[in-house]
């Protein structure tokens, strides 16, 4: 890393925050996937890595190369736009077909396809 | 322009993304980017997607504004669920009755809701227009269906008018 010894030192610093704060996101989100009890609350974890998890390292990136380079690496930005956008797709496949799978072995506290009401499922 | 440029916001996003992935803002760079957003926007005119119509500009940075300062929210509050040694939470499913019809204002409100962690789509009923997500935290229901409609679904209502 000798970019990190040419520049500043709170330069390094910023950056040091910024990647080691998404990358414990990122760790905290695993650990809740694999702490947490059912599967609509382990699907909730791993959206930390994927959000600002991940634009804490995207920014830690882009002034990495902006103190390294003298260019800001914006074309980073691209990253966390295709994954935001993406993240939904594979999420609401999941969860779709965990419905259906509940749905059809009858668990409690899922709704039915036509829910008159809304109830909390309680986690248990 | 309506035919040759069917869609104006994704060739500005070609356009914006081909710059960026080449990192230069030489001339030809540029004119080249401008024929693929063109000849690519008209290809997916050819496909007979719905129009896209942004009617507030200033209504949709609002919004993103709002949505990145939840994002950070959520994300602090759900690591606190995660970390706490003993964590008392409710988590629950929420159906919401929805005005929007616009499959792109959808497409948006499920990126928002995916995006703040904390609540995930679940299932979107187009034809009752209900959409069913799953919330980790619900303290009151009432609530978060308040604070979905009001903090998403009136913006969004406004921009795809």
């Amino acid at each position: 890393m000798n970019v990190l010894a040419t520049v500043p030192g709170w330069v390094a610093l910023t950056i040091g925050a910024l990647v080691l704060a998404g990358a414990l996101l990122v760790c905290i989100g695993s650990v809740g996937l694999l702490r947490l009890d059912s599967f609509y609350r382990r699907v909730h974890a791993p959206t930390l890595g994927t959000t600002l998890g991940m634009y804490l390292v995207l920014v830690g990136t882009i002034v990495f190369f902006w103190a390294g380079e003298g260019r800001p690496a914006l074309h980073v930005i691209l990253i966390g736009v295709c994954v935001t956008v993406t993240t939904p797709i594979s999420l609401m496949l999941l969860a779709r077909a965990a419905l259906e799978r509940d749905r059809r072995e009858g668990a409690a506290g899922i709704p039915a396809a036509n829910p008159p009401e809304t109830g909390a499922d309680g986690g248990e | 322009m309506t035919r040759w440029l069917p869609h104006p916001w994704f060739a500005l996003w070609l356009l914006v993304a081909w710059l960026l992935l080449q990192q230069s803002l030489a001339a030809p760079t540029i004119v080249l980017g401008i024929v693929l957003a063109l000849v690519l926007s008209w290809a997916l005119g050819k496909l007979g997607l719905p129009r896209v119509r942004v009617r507030s500009l200033g209504t949709l940075l609002v919004l993103l504004a709002r949505v990145f300062a939840d994002i950070v929210r959520s994300n602090i509050a759900v690591a606190k669920i995660i970390v706490s040694p003993w964590p008392r939470y409710t988590s629950g499913f929420v159906t919401i009755p929805l005005e929007i019809t616009s499959p792109y204002a959808l497409a948006l409100l499920a990126c928002i809701i995916t995006a703040t962690p904390g609540t995930i789509w679940v299932s979107h009923d187009s034809r009752r227009q209900m959409l069913l997500i799953h919330v980790l935290d619900v303290i009151d229901e009432a609530t978060w269906i308040a604070h979905i409609k009001q903090r998403y679904e009136q913006p969004l209502l406004r921009i795809f008018r």
